[in-house]
């Protein structure tokens, strides 16, 4: 018998999601009397809706993990980390997105109110505590990422892409509530903590065959989520016939939001089989090493090659789980948040570098950027260099805390894997700088900048960030740390 | 006093302020320059200030805590080896600088800033005693160096600097693996705890070939220095005298603070493979040096084959303590090693530097296109002979002490091994001679030759310093031993102790 009552003090613990969701609805309300011409007032109205949210979040974020709603949804450390990193990405997204939306007639109410939406779902996802927050969080964000990827519904290769990412993503989210139904059909309950101290593995456990099936079928949905081979088929299609805002919002906070969702699936509720999951977690992140990082030297199109890079630092992600403790979840969550900052970065340069009828995103485009514009070619080539992973760039100890988790858990033959290919991957990202600094430049005179002056500061902030937080990486990793000891022991 | 961060920062910072005020080419060579002076003048002290008779090697010490979570921290130190090291990297970053004044004449303020960055790393590389710090600082200086070669290098520059960039790396990760797992077994990142460290005989052996992997490459050890010859041509000047005077000396140094102390037995057992690698690197490079036309090629295989030098001083004083029990001559092999290293910097750099001035004036490397420099040059002409016979270890010159002290030390143990590496003296003496003989001598090559300038005055002051730096070297060595003797001695103690 489920008790239903309801507990005040639940609204309070969802203060920020509420907050949220107020906002959007007034913001939906306002732009429909709001003239093109004024549509700054919605720029202006979602980053603060933005800011107070994430302030929300920070000043009210529970000592204790705090469970509202019977247990559907928790505030816990976890969840504070990665909404505040999800805030913070999808405001670069305005901030970055604004001029180049803008010139392409898509500066619309809808974008705004689409993205707004989707973090919504993102934060019910990263603090879902039950089976069915998590697919109405996942729901929310999917479908509004595929309306965003579509905005620009008069170019061809948008429209294809948002049919594929729509085609693709329906069945992983088949797949994956069919796992939830089989976990739901082996321990009787869509509670994710519950679920954990049901499900009985062991040898004489009554629905063995049911749990792993339900296993295989939620790694295959996150994997699909988080686009790890074989499941990374709709991944570079979407990232380049999206609009690059909406590639760079793809590519930033959705997948902070999947990281959430596969550590609330694989740890809160499956945490008791992780020695089922990891092997196949191992063999998902190898895969997506070998072909992320060797199919992305081929590429041509800046967007398409991020994409494949993508992948590849999915790979590593999912290695931090191999290890399976709160340790080894600390560095996939470091080395997500350190992916979202610098993938922002890349994708901001190309969003700076467009303008009306001209999309920087071939690599060529960037021919002698460095005597056009030194100052965001320097920033181009710290995000690429930080992507490589070399020191003293934020990237480098991003992958040292993952290679030391999966040392530590024994796995060395992973580690070895992961370096061969960062080895690879080098090539593709050195050659970005190639182009940038060793080419002579198509046309000599320098390149005409957009007039925002946020948004070149704030570029540059986030391309410094990389720098500084290679010296400075201390404090958020211990965050991190912290967050996911304190949570995984709620959670049990 | 933090000399040891002002050292590395201030350059660093030099960078900084160079890229930020040096529009004006002219500005941003009297800034580097005086960036440069001033971090030289100041890297005196620590060789001054280095007190020999103390009892603990490792002075000037800092340390602040980095990242606490895995006990990783900014800890600075320096014993006589980092010193002497420190030394010639900031007297040679001056001498490039100056070197650099009129080639130079695209985007230099970038140049003058990479070169800064990088003196600020390479300083950091040798003053390191946090393993993590030691390996940022390492890898970090391949970025200004990819940007040297790849700006301002030669024809084929992006080719070699991706080589150079991917190869270096490629090595270095393997140590990171290494690194990885000493700090998974101890604890710690400190260079100290992982020397103490307890390692049996297969985590030794592992870990040993995962440092040589990242140290081999870049002294380089034959076979893997195919990646040198490549970088060197195609590099600037500049580029080329950095890489041959002070990078590749981070390889052997990363054999003396590293495998040396943390796997001494798996290093004493596979020593015969640094030994082998060594004498091949001096005879058998020795003979490619012979054949080559291009003068850049030919003194980059010579720098291969005198860096084997370095790796056999280095490993032969495995096999005179743990073998022979010979403690003197160990010492003795690894200071070679380190004279030799030191005495390399200054040589390797001033022919660098000679190749660069005939470069300026007549834009072609090739040896053919030279002849008869002693009638239209005669002062380059007469540092060229100096330099030559230093590279082929001619006694009075630095280039005699440390093969001298190397084929000593190995002629204790096994006279073959000493038989093998003093054929360097014929070899080296063969393929630089000719070199000068058919450069600096003979009759003029042509009309353009004819034409060519003597040195200017910043070329005098480069070659000019060198010379004063390979004479002074040569003849009294003794304070340099002096300063390194507490460091050698501390590990050749170490030596004796197995951990297995």
């Amino acid at each position: 018998m489920i008790n239903i009552a309801f507990n005040p003090n639940d609204l309070v613990t969802v203060l920020p999601e509420l907050f949220l969701l107020g906002a959007t609805c007034a913001i939906l309300l306002i732009d429909l009397f709001l003239k093109q011409a004024q549509r700054n007032v919605t720029h202006v109205l979602s980053l603060l809706a933005l800011a107070v949210t994430a302030w929300l979040v920070w000043s009210g974020a529970p000592v204790q993990a705090t469970p509202a709603f019977n247990g559907m949804f928790v505030r816990d450390a976890v969840g504070t980390v990665l909404k505040l990193f999800i805030l913070l990405t999808t405001a670069l997204v305005y901030v970055y997105g604004r001029l180049y939306m803008r010139d392409r007639k898509l500066f619309v109410g809808e974008l705004y109110l689409l993205l707004l939406f989707a973090t919504l779902g993102m934060m019910l996802l990263v603090s879902a505590g039950s089976l069915v927050t998590v697919y109405l969080g996942l729901e929310l964000l999917t479908l509004s990422s595929y309306a965003l990827v579509a905005l620009n519904r008069d170019s061809v290769m948008s429209s294809e892409a948002a049919i594929k990412y729509f085609v693709l993503g329906a069945l992983a989210s088949g797949l994956l509530l069919y796992g939830m139904s089989m976990l739901y059909g082996a321990t009787g309950t869509l509670d994710l903590a519950k679920i954990h101290a049901a499900a009985d593995f062991s040898a004489n456990g009554a629905h063995r065959g049911l749990l792993a099936f339900g296993l295989v079928f939620l790694v295959v949905g996150i994997a699909f989520k988080l686009g790890a081979v074989p499941f990374h088929m709709w991944l570079p299609d979407v990232y380049q016939g999206a609009p690059t805002a909406i590639t760079l919002f793809i590519g930033t906070a959705s997948k902070l939001a999947a990281f959430g969702m596969a550590w609330r699936l694989l740890e809160v509720a499956m945490g008791g089989l992780h020695a089922q999951w990891t092997m196949m977690l191992a063999i998902l992140a190898a895969v997506s090493l070998a072909v992320g990082n060797v199919v992305a030297i081929a590429q041509t199109n800046l967007k398409r090659m991020l994409a494949y890079s993508t992948i590849s630092h999915v790979g590593f992600v999912l290695l931090g789980f191999v290890n399976a403790t709160p340790a080894g979840y600390a560095s996939a969550m470091f080395y997500m948040i350190c992916y979202a900052i610098m993938t922002a970065v890349a994708f901001g340069v190309i969003l700076l570098l467009a303008r009306a009828g001209f999309e920087a995103e071939e690599i060529a485009d960037f021919k002698g950027l460095n005597q056009r514009n030194p100052w965001y070619a320097g920033v181009m080539a710290i995000a690429m260099f930080s992507l490589a992973g070399v020191p003293p760039l934020f990237g480098f100890f991003a992958k040292l805390m993952v290679l030391k988790a999966v040392i530590d858990a024994g796995q060395m033959w992973l580690a070895i894997v992961a370096i061969v290919f960062a080895i690879v991957g080098l090539f593709y990202y050195l050659n970005v700088v190639k182009v940038m600094y060793f080419d002579e430049p198509a046309q000599k005179e320098a390149v005409a900048l957009p007039a925002d002056l946020g948004m070149r500061w704030a570029l540059s902030l986030n391309g410094l960030a990389l720098l500084a937080l290679g010296i400075g990486w201390g404090p958020l990793l211990d965050w991190c740390n912290q967050a996911l000891l304190a949570s995984t022991q709620f959670a049990r | 006093m933090h000399l040891l961060s002002l050292l590395i920062w201030l350059p660093i910072l030099g960078a900084i302020v160079v890229l930020a005020f040096g529009r004006n080419a002219a500005t941003a060579r009297w800034l580097t320059l005086g960036f440069t002076v001033a971090t030289f003048l100041l890297s005196l002290p620590l060789w001054t200030g280095y007190d020999v008779t103390a009892a603990n090697s490792m002075q000037f010490v800092e340390s602040l805590p980095w990242i606490r979570m895995i006990q990783s921290n900014y800890a600075l130190g320096a014993d006589g080896i980092s010193v002497a090291l420190i030394v010639l990297t900031s007297f040679t970053t001056v001498l490039v600088i100056i070197g650099a004044w009129r080639p130079i004449e695209k985007r230099v303020s970038q140049y003058m800033a990479a070169m800064l960055a990088l003196e600020g790393m390479l300083i950091g590389v040798f003053a390191a005693t946090d393993a993590l710090l030691f390996y940022v600082f390492f890898e970090a200086m391949l970025i200004p160096m990819f940007i040297l070669i790849g700006v301002w290098g030669g024809p084929r520059r992006v080719y070699a600097t991706l080589k150079f960039f991917i190869y270096t790396f490629l090595g270095s990760i393997f140590m990171l693996i290494g690194l990885i797992y000493l700090h998974l077994k101890t604890g710690e990142f400190s260079l100290a705890a992982f020397s103490q460290a307890q390692l049996g005989a297969s985590e030794q052996t592992w870990l040993f070939f995962a440092f040589l992997a990242g140290f081999a490459i870049k002294v380089p050890m034959f076979p893997v220095h195919t990646w040198l010859p490549d970088a060197h041509v195609e590099a600037p000047t500049g580029g080329s005298v950095i890489l041959a005077a002070i990078m590749l000396k981070v390889g052997g140094y990363g054999f003396i603070r590293f495998s040396l102390p943390i796997t001494p037995d798996a290093s004493q057992e596979f020593a015969w493979v640094v030994i082998a690698a060594s004498l091949i690197a001096i005879i058998y490079i020795g003979y490619v040096a012979l054949v080559q036309e291009d003068m850049k090629k030919l003194i980059a295989y010579s720098s291969v084959a005198h860096m084997g030098f370095v790796t056999l001083g280095i490993f032969i004083a495995l096999a005179l303590v743990r073998v022979n029990g010979n403690a003197d001559a160990a010492r003795l092999g690894i200071q070679g090693a380190m004279v030799q290293m030191i005495s390399h910097g200054f040589v390797s750099g001033a022919l660098f530097s000679c190749i660069g001035v005939m470069y300026d004036r007549l834009h072609t490397r090739l040896i053919r296109d030279y002849g008869g420099l002693a009638h239209v040059m005669p002062w380059f002409g007469t540092f060229m002979v100096l330099f030559a016979m230093a590279n082929c270890g001619l006694p009075g010159t630095s280039g005699f002490v440390g093969e001298f002290m190397v084929i000593m030390a190995s002629f204790q143990t096994s006279p073959e091994v000493a038989l093998l590496a003093a054929f360097t003296l014929i070899i080296s003496a063969a393929y630089t001679l000719w070199l000068v003989k058919r450069i600096v001598f003979g009759p003029v090559a042509s009309e353009k030759v004819a034409k060519m300038q003597d040195l200017n005055m910043q070329e005098v002051i480069v070659l000019g310093a060198f010379a004063i730096a390979v004479l002074a070297l040569g003849i009294y060595p003794k304070p340099l031993t002096d300063l390194m003797e507490p460091a050698v001695l501390q590990l050749v103690q170490q030596l004796g102790l197995a951990k297995v």
